[in-house]
């Protein structure tokens, strides 16, 4: 079987299973592939070697020109709303059109998942950076404000990378070896343990190691 | 969310008996002693709670050991339990039937006495 290093998914969502010694174990429930092979890289013409992969079917109707042009050379009935490369070894052992499920991929113990965190929009120090908030009666007046930023006439200035508050969340996130509890190749499920970084039905790459 | 319904269907248990706070049960619990060794212990007493919904609802279930009250919680649609025997149904007023905890033999056994 052609063996590839990531797949695109989607998170479905968190639930809880029992595990072989009874035990509830908490899940993240990920929708992974089938992903669609659109284009080959080779080293040769391209520099790297790589396959592009497109996941979760969308009418043309809801694609735009240039990328339809681009999907319908590989022959395809509807598109794709996402598009991705992922690096293959032999790019020859894939076929422009081939569809890629889990069933390519042999259940591994251990997946890394790289998702997109949700936006907490400006945030202060406190759920920012993890600083302790003041008292928040006896007249304190000190609640969550950001403190101290630095020291008095020297250096008269605040040092860089001071952590203060601004955007937070929406930054791509990776976390490595998660342990995969189940998979279901005819679902195009896989069940890995505890939380994956993002919102319900956002994408996902799930890489196989 | 259907995938989730689906997948805690799946697990989920149909075949204990239907049993309320103020039931009294006998728990079949498997432990399992060593890798190979697996016995059923059963611990009877009055549930007195049932929280959570779905695959993840637990009952509470009290017993007086030795003049010693003694709880335990399981998970209902846990695969450790071997089965549950329901063998007095009790009369509650009340789905959460804390107040037994200060109670002590003769009141106790008369607030959980059985539905005619």
């Amino acid at each position: 079987m052609s063996n590839i290093s990531g797949m695109m998914g989607r998170k479905v969502g968190m639930t809880q299973v029992f595990s072989d010694e009874g035990q509830m174990v908490p899940v993240t429930v990920l929708e992974v592939g089938p992903c669609t092979v659109l284009q080959k890289k080779i080293a040769d013409r391209d520099g790297y070697n790589a396959v592009q992969l497109g996941f979760c079917k969308r009418p043309w109707s809801r694609i735009n020109l240039p990328q339809q042009g681009h999907m319908k050379k590989a022959g395809l009935a509807s598109g794709f709303r996402h598009v991705r490369e992922i690096r293959v070894d032999d790019p020859d052992a894939f076929e422009v059109g081939q569809v890629i499920t889990l069933k390519d991929v042999e259940v591994r113990q251990l997946v890394d998942v790289v998702g997109t965190t949700k936006g907490r929009g400006f945030a202060g120090t406190v759920k920012r950076h993890g600083f302790s908030r003041g008292p928040m009666g006896h007249g304190s007046k000190h609640h969550r404000a950001v403190g101290s930023t630095g020291m008095s006439a020297t250096p008269s200035r605040v040092i860089k990378g001071k952590k203060m508050p601004g955007r937070m969340g929406g930054d791509r996130c990776t976390i490595k070896n998660y342990l995969v509890i189940d998979v279901r190749p005819e679902e195009n499920i896989i069940l890995v343990k505890g939380g994956v970084p993002g919102a319900v039905n956002q994408m996902v790459h799930v890489r196989f190691k | 969310m259907d995938i989730l319904r689906r997948l805690a269907m799946e697990q989920m248990r149909i075949d204990l008996p239907r049993f309320r706070p103020g039931d009294t049960v006998r728990v079949h619990v498997k432990i399992r002693e060593t890798e190979e060794k697996e016995r059923i212990q059963v611990f009877e007493g009055v549930v007195i709670s049932r929280k959570g919904s779905g695959l993840s609802e637990t009952f509470t279930v009290r017993k007086i050991s030795y003049g010693v009250g003694v709880e335990r919680i399981f998970p209902v649609h846990s695969p450790r339990i071997e089965k549950v025997e329901l063998t007095q149904e009790g009369r509650h007023n009340r789905s959460k039937l804390y107040y037994l905890r200060g109670l002590r033999g003769k009141a106790m056994r008369q607030k959980i006495r059985s539905r005619s």
